[in-house]
């Protein structure tokens, strides 16, 4: 097994919440979560919504503040550090989002929104980030000419391919997909599947990927973690989990895949 | 068998550009008890095909050909008067967003009870007894008619949604994508709650999902668009088992299984051509 390259120890995240004239209200977000992904895998974290997959994602990269808990990348503890060193480490831990209608800014062309990172991050000259961004286009489907275009003249399947070249174009290790396919027809949800895949094992890439639909993570995922209420009520192996759960709750989501005729 | 509805060499155009069809000479049946699905990618025109059923296109659009017989009754030639009457009475409507299509300052007991009062003139105890006994067929505690939509989590509301439409005993019901936006547990729930209403009901169901595996365990037939055509209609076994349309078989090699035994694959348009020749 590969080593572990990102790991999470005893997350906690509360959130509180004006409840009226009844003062404050605390809601747990994530209860004692601990999580371990391995280089070049992909570890899904599967849960109804409000479960806290995607509180866990922004904590996990810093873009939320914990109250608790630790959170290693390649054996650095990323809790505690100042702005400067957290940016340069982003580069290695980058994100695609859901939505790909809202996640791109409509003002930027295909280019810079690309690009934008690799400026930040003051990788190379300004021509060699002209022939990386166009390179890494190219590689997700799209052309050198979409670099002039701007995102509304995409669809939701090629803004989603756009997403995939902004995080990748930086070459990272820990990429965080968060629901990056539930907003896509099914036709283009396996195209991005399989691109995903293959720029796992090109790039050697760590997924972890958020998900709500069973049937996408058990073809992509290596090992899977399974959300309830804050807490990981179970993980393992996504073929353990599917074949044998233990938990009541990750039996009831199993049986909850349509196309079973179990419930009724 | 019973033939409820009957859409005939229906076609949906752009009005201001009629040569735009939207909806091709389309043609299917329904039949009471039964539940037929129409299947296919954004854009290819079912819910289109829903909205004009109800006579609900928007202006924008123009249904240039073809009948809708309902009951025996031609509906394209209804004013909208007439069609108002049938909607919410004898065709009941569900949409998929439960969130945007509750009235937000009314209890939902109010909004159950206005489909009655609007359609079978019920009012007082007569009235408040029909929405309690509603609330609970779609397993909601009568005790929460006086809640507004707020107060309840999605599931509820599409619980709702479906309480309204089912108001006064429709003999079809469509609904467009009704689960799409819940979680998968409470989608089971959902459909179970829908499937034992149409039996209870002897109720048609129309129901429009791009979700291969809510049709296998909801649908009797099931009709596949693909960019305004009907490209394969049969009976459920038929098409998901043996699909005779290469864009049947590619649409269904899209679709991951929970076994994860099949490798997935993209649409390959190439065959497109050929489709648009013959």
């Amino acid at each position: 097994m590969n080593e572990i390259i990102f790991s999470a120890v005893n997350l906690n995240k509360t959130y509180k919440q004006n409840d009226g004239r009844f003062g404050i209200r605390e809601i747990k977000a994530l209860e004692n979560v601990s999580l371990h992904l391995r280089s070049g895998s992909t570890l899904a974290i599967v849960g109804e919504s409000g479960s806290g997959k995607s509180t866990l994602a922004r904590c996990l990269l810093q873009l939320l503040p914990l109250d608790s808990g630790v959170v290693y990348f390649e054996g650095k503890n990323l809790i505690g550090l100042d702005k400067k060193e957290l940016r340069q480490i982003r580069r290695y831990l980058q994100m695609v989002f859901q939505d790909p209608f809202a996640s791109l800014n409509p003002r930027l062309k295909v280019g810079q929104i690309v690009g934008e990172g690799l400026v930040i991050h003051g990788l190379g000259s300004a021509s060699e980030q002209q022939s990386k961004v166009i390179r890494m286009l190219e590689r997700v489907g799209l052309e050198e000419s979409d670099m002039e275009k701007y995102p509304h003249e995409f669809s939701g399947g090629q803004r989603q391919r756009i997403g995939i070249a902004r995080a990748l174009v930086l070459s990272p290790k820990v990429v965080v997909c968060d629901e990056p396919v539930s907003a896509l027809d099914v036709s283009i949800q396996a195209q991005i599947l399989l691109l995903l895949k293959e720029l796992q094992s090109e790039m050697n890439l760590s997924y972890l990927f958020i998900s709500h639909d069973l049937r996408v993570v058990r073809h992509i995922a290596d090992e899977v973690a399974v959300m309830f209420q804050g807490k990981i009520v179970e993980q393992g192996q996504v073929v353990d989990i599917y074949n044998n759960p233990n938990n009541e709750y990750t039996k009831n989501l199993l049986k909850a895949i349509p196309g079973n005729r179990v419930a009724y | 068998m019973n033939q409820l509805l009957k859409v005939s060499d229906l076609s949906i155009s752009v009005a201001a550009e009629l040569d735009k069809q939207l909806v091709k000479n389309i043609s299917f049946s329904l039949q009471s008890g039964k539940t037929t699905c129409i299947v296919g990618e954004s854009g290819s025109g079912k819910s289109l095909t829903a909205l004009s059923i109800m006579g609900l296109l928007s202006k924008q659009l123009k249904r240039v050909s073809g009948q809708i017989d309902f009951q025996g009754e031609d509906l394209t030639k209804l004013d909208g008067l007439a069609l108002q009457k049938i909607r919410g009475g004898r065709i009941g409507m569900i949409f998929q967003e439960p969130m945007t299509s509750l009235n937000p300052v009314l209890t939902i007991g109010y909004q159950i009870g206005e489909t009655l009062t609007q359609h079978l003139g019920m009012k007082g105890k007569l009235l408040k007894d029909k929405v309690d006994f509603l609330l609970e067929q779609v397993g909601i505690p009568s005790n929460r008619a006086n809640s507004y939509p707020d107060e309840l989590s999605g599931g509820q509301r599409q619980r709702v949604m479906i309480a309204m439409s089912i108001a006064c005993e429709p003999a079809m019901l469509i609904a467009d994508e009704p689960t799409t936006a819940l979680d998968v547990t409470v989608q089971a729930q959902i459909l179970k709650l829908l499937h034992e209403l149409k039996g209870r009901m002897n109720m048609a169901m129309l129901f429009i999902t791009h979700d291969f595996g809510v049709v296998s365990d909801i649908a009797d037939d099931v009709v596949v668009m693909f960019r305004g055509e009907i490209v394969e209609y049969g009976k459920v076994n038929d098409v998901l088992g043996n699909p005779s349309h290469p864009y049947t078989k590619a649409l269904l090699a899209c679709v991951p299984d929970a076994d994860g035994k099949k490798a997935l694959k993209p649409i390959d348009y190439s065959w497109i051509n050929e489709f648009k020749g013959a």
